[in-house]
């Protein structure tokens, strides 16, 4: 005969037995967690296509007039790289001042002061590729920063507190893709920040805004009538160095292997 | 029994520690700590997103110029120079008129360039551009003293 402390003793245990497991599988439910994975109102994307572009550099002159940074200074948030490959299997790349005041001649900067002639008939392919800061979905520069300084906001742009910065240079040599430069002014860590009071506003970057011939374009891939969003889901686009893991979110058309 | 010249250092320390903690919470924000993204990439100090917010809009767009300038705004949309934008030749508008009261405009050879400079590169739609050997055509000379870039054709030829 089980006494009435004895049964509720057992019961109590019996309901807790039973609980935990089912709290368990509640708390590592695939589907409930590949729900939650992004259930942020704005992630903002970008979309540069290397085929529109004429490397006139009027990007590179409004975001650094957009976003003070130093004219004259060879570092900027955003660049124009030419990429020349001949068809004797060379492949040559400059972005001369950051591509800022265009390519207006067919010389290739070599660095150092030094060009170099490419004949128009020994061109296999020539095309420009707009860069600037991917807002990785997985940023190492914010992984690595001791401080705090830098950090990604709710909306998915990767951020610098220059107050907070102790200009250690971490992130720079961190970031895979070379957007990161001291400020020579602020002597802190500088990046694109895909122009944040201008996005936040409901404005387009600078350089967007800027750019003549439509190959630029910014929006909020989880809007699912987004222009950026639905490029991204429907037609094919690749992007920057995606072995390193970093989920960068600026899409590219019009990518070549030789792009770095 | 141990003697106060343990215990002493001991306290000095614990008083050490105790002031940076003070320090701590007087020198770091509220704000800072833990936020949306978690340690590994959301460990910064909030109130910084309102900093990147409030940075002046320099740019202003097309619009921003078409009622005051509809002139040359509805002269320009005829032409294939209506996808570049006022500020790429005028410099950003800011807070015109008010500030500045004057845009510089560039009229230099090189702002023409950027585009026009021929460069015939397969796979790019640079080749498409019309342009010139700025070597060979009319060298030293600034464009706009023979082009109008508000009306580009030929026949806009002064």
């Amino acid at each position: 005969m089980i006494s009435r402390r004895d049964f509720i003793k057992y019961s109590l245990q019996g309901i807790a037995a039973i609980a935990v497991p089912v709290t368990a599988i509640e708390i590592i439910n695939p589907s409930k967690l590949f729900a939650s994975k992004d259930a942020r109102e704005i992630r903002w994307g970008f979309l540069v296509d290397t085929g529109k572009c004429v490397g006139c550099g009027f990007c590179v002159k409004a975001c650094k007039n957009e976003n003070e940074i130093p004219y004259d200074i060879n570092a900027s948030r955003t660049w124009v790289e030419r990429y020349v490959l001949t068809k004797d299997g060379r492949v040559l790349a400059d972005s001369p001042r950051a591509g800022r005041d265009g390519f207006i001649t067919g010389r290739i900067e070599l660095g150092q002061g030094k060009y170099q002639d490419i004949k128009n008939e020994d061109i296999e392919k020539a095309f420009f590729v707009p860069k600037l800061c991917n807002q990785c979905e997985n940023p190492p520069c914010v992984q690595v920063c001791p401080v705090g300084a830098t950090y990604q906001t709710k909306d998915g742009v990767v951020l610098v507190d220059r107050k907070w910065c102790i200009g250690c240079g971490y992130c720079i040599m961190a970031c895979p893709y070379g957007v990161r430069f001291f400020h020579p002014v602020y002597h802190t860590a500088e990046k694109c920040n895909f122009c944040y009071h201008r996005i936040t506003k409901g404005l387009k970057t600078a350089c967007v805004e800027a750019c003549p011939f439509g190959a630029r374009l910014i929006g909020n891939i989880n809007d699912p009538n987004d222009e950026v969003g639905r490029i991204i889901r429907t037609e094919r686009v690749s992007v920057l160095k995606d072995e390193f893991g970093t989920k960068p979110q600026v899409y590219y058309r019009g990518l070549s292997k030789e792009v770095r | 029994m141990m003697k106060s010249h343990v215990w002493r250092p001991l306290y000095a320390v614990i008083g050490i520690v105790a002031l940076i903690l003070i320090a701590r919470v007087l020198v770091v924000p509220d704000s800072f700590g833990v936020h949306e993204r978690g340690y590994m990439y959301g460990w910064y100090n909030k109130a910084d997103e309102g900093f990147w917010k409030k940075v002046t809009v320099k740019y202003k767009s097309s619009d921003y110029c078409k009622d005051c300038h509809s002139d040359k705004y509805s002269s320009i949309m005829q032409t294939p120079h209506a996808i570049i934008q006022c500020e790429n030749c005028h410099g950003p508008a800011m807070e015109h008129p008010e500030n500045p009261a004057r845009l510089s405009i560039d009229k230099s050879r090189e702002q023409c360039l950027r585009c026009h400079s021929r460069l015939p590169y397969p796979t790019s739609d640079r080749a498409k551009i019309r342009g010139i050997d700025p070597d060979k055509h009319n060298p030293g000379i600034e464009c706009v003293a023979c082009h109008n870039p508000h009306k580009p054709s030929l026949e806009g030829v002064k």
